[in-house]
């Protein structure tokens, strides 16, 4: 630009005080009205209520030391975190043998690890799945052991690597089922077409409850009388069967958002069905079905609480086991408590992945 | 001219209850350039489109290099391997690269070496005039940059014909000439056989061996450029004419 032109231009000037900083966006946003003021003030009461309700119970009132009988003297007005502290080891770790906790330990902390690296953005791509079929595959091996480790039976498996286990297992193994399965509804073929929907549909259509008692109590009506198959591989198999059939609609919404140019594209190259859809159409509807499969993930990972009805030591049933003994009895609803904060903490943690990820793709999609 | 390189017998196809291509007689030898014209939904782009099979007929016969089209998918995927094909809106794939949108053919269908085939992709991508853009995203690159990788992108199959479908029509008019540029000088000096679908009439005539005009899913007149643009037979070629030369 010229000088010339330069002299003509307004200088940019600072936007009036009113408008910005913190009193300005209060003002703006908070108390714009005499309504907006009320539902100000009301939501700020009913903040401050049950932020001061949970924090009293959890912590100021809560029991920290003492005996079952200053926890008596607090119930209902503070948590008895001296229950936990007595039982932490069952609640996360069910009846696996107590002297080999240590390697359901590691398997939190892998799974921890790698939802961790999942988040970071310079590992996304072949090799992160390819990270998280390893961390199970050593996580099978430090659960069951063999190799140099005890052997645990899975009837002893059980809390939060439990929990963990069926739930990213379930995800893992139902993704490749979810892309055949969503290709599937896809295809030209009418017979693979009705096949996949059929199941997608009926899958949809009952409670994970159902899935888990069909794998667990009629799935061996079906089989010869000396074959049983594992429980807890019972369990897992109905979760995979139960997730997929989610993840092949998520990943069916990203199919449809490929353009048509794509495919058309990709036929002209000459490059055959399967290349297609490999090199081209899948890499870009994944890309668009990831924060809907973490979604799905989520739902999975609260579902896996379900196993407790076919008698499996989740997280959710060891926190209520926990308090059986005697002693204890009274407090099982700090075991719920406990629980709850785990389960939070992982949903949240991958609930706030998936927002980073959906703004992440987002961005790539202007900038490209 | 030799022997026709496709040939199109009483083509005829319908979507649903329309009959968009009505007995489509066709031979376009080899080496030849045609330009196709004529009003929007008159059947220019069903009619290149199924000459590699993007899209059916239902009756007749389209031979291209010698092997007939039928639902056989070997026969089409070998058909496609010698058509390339450039669209109104580029179609390149958004979460390759420029170099590897590229390579893709020619390593996967033509099982090329990675190697060779960069080597191939870089010497298209200069002759499109681009070759400093080779590791960019499509994004990253202006409508005309990105129908020119296009461009490239099928002139890596070293394909024997090339369609195009309106290449110019979807870029803001200052990209339009660094395009026709490029196909001007695949025109001249490739001797490559060339069918383009396009209203740009500069090009028709500096080009073209043949235009043809179509209306209402046929093929109303066809003619040298020369011919074509100063005497037209027909009255609907009179009035495209007059409309598309008015502006
Ligand atoms: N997939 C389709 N389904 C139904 N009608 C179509 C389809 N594609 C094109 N048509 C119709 O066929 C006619 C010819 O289309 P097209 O070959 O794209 O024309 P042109 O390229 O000459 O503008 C148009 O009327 C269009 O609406
Ligand atoms: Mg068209």
């Amino acid at each position: 630009m010229t000088a010339a032109a330069d002299a003509d231009l307004i200088p940019a000037r600072r936007p009036p005080a009113s408008e910005t900083g913190a009193l300005g966006w209060a003002r703006h946003n908070l108390f714009s009205g005499w309504l907006n003021t009320i539902i100000t003030i009301v939501a700020a009461f009913v903040a401050y209520k049950v932020i001061w309700g949970a924090l009293s119970y959890t912590v100021f009132n809560a029991v920290w030391t003492g005996t079952p009988q200053t926890c008596q003297d607090m119930l209902g007005k503070g948590a008895c975190w001296l229950a936990i502290q007595d039982r932490y080891r069952f609640i996360l770790f069910g009846p696996f043998d107590y002297d080999q906790q240590w390697r359901g330990a590691l398997v939190i902390f892998l799974f921890v690890a790698m939802v961790g690296l999942s988040a970071i953005r310079r590992f996304w791509g072949k090799k992160l799945i390819y990270g998280w079929v390893a961390a199970l595959a050593v996580v099978l091996w430090l659960m069951y052991g063999g190799l140099g480790l005890k052997v645990v039976e899975t009837s002893k498996w059980g809390g939060l690597p439990l929990t963990l286990l069926l739930a990213f297992a379930g995800i893992i193994f139902a993704f490749p089922l979810g892309i055949v399965l969503a290709l599937g509804r896809r295809s030209h073929m009418p017979a693979i077409k009705a096949l996949c929907v059929a199941y997608i549909e009926l899958i949809r259509g009952v409670p994970l409850i159902s899935v888990l008692f069909m794998a667990s109590v009629m799935f061996p009506l079906f089989l010869p009388e000396n074959i049983t198959i594992d429980k807890v591989l019972r369990a897992q198999v109905g979760i995979i069967l139960f997730t997929a059939a989610y993840t092949a609609e998520a990943i069916r919404g990203g199919l449809q958002a490929v353009p048509k140019g794509q495919y058309e594209a990709a036929d002209a190259l000459g490059l055959g069905y399967w290349r297609k859809m490999s090199l081209i159409v899948l890499p870009q509807a994944l890309k668009i079905s990831i924060p809907s499969i973490v979604n799905n993930f989520i739902s999975t990972l609260k579902d896996t609480s379900l196993v407790t009805i076919i008698a499996l030591y989740d997280l959710l049933n060891t926190s209520k086991i926990a308090f059986n003994e005697p002693q204890w009895r009274s407090f099982f609803f700090d075991g719920f408590v406990v629980a709850g904060l785990i389960f939070f903490v992982f949903c949240f943690s991958i609930s706030r992945i998936s927002i980073k990820i959906e703004r992440v793709l987002d961005v790539g999609h202007k900038r490209r | 001219m030799s022997q026709p390189i496709i040939t199109m017998n009483k083509v005829n196809k319908w979507y649903g209850e329309f009959h968009v291509l009505r007995d489509i007689e066709l031979a376009v030898s080899k080496g030849e350039r045609i330009v196709v014209c004529g009003p929007s939904g008159s059947g220019k782009s069903t009619l290149i489109r199924c000459i590699n099979r993007l899209e059916e007929h239902q009756a007749g016969s389209i031979k291209v290099d010698g092997i007939e089209l039928t639902d056989d998918v070997k026969n089409i995927e070998q058909i496609r391997r010698e058509v390339g094909m450039v669209f109104q809106h580029f179609n390149l794939f958004p979460h390759l690269t420029v170099l590897e949108n590229c390579c893709l053919g020619p390593i996967w269908v033509r099982k090329m070496p990675r190697a060779e085939a960069e080597e191939i992709a870089m010497k298209y991508l200069k002759r499109v005039r681009i070759p400093e853009q080779a590791n960019k995203y499509p994004g990253q690159l202006s409508g005309g940059q990105q129908q020119r990788v296009a461009i490239a992108r099928s002139l890596c199959m070293n394909p024997k014909i090339m369609l195009f479908d309106e290449p110019t029509s979807a870029l803001d008019p200052e990209m339009v000439k660094e395009v026709l540029d490029v196909m001007i000088g695949l025109a001249e000096d490739s001797g490559m056989t060339m069918l383009c679908v396009t209203h740009e009439m500069g090009f028709a005539r500096s080009v073209a061996h043949r235009v043809i005009f179509m209306d209402r899913g046929q093929i109303i007149e066809q003619n040298d450029p020369e011919t074509f643009f100063h005497s037209p037979q027909n009255e609907r070629t009179k009035l495209f004419l007059s409309q598309i030369l008015a502006h």
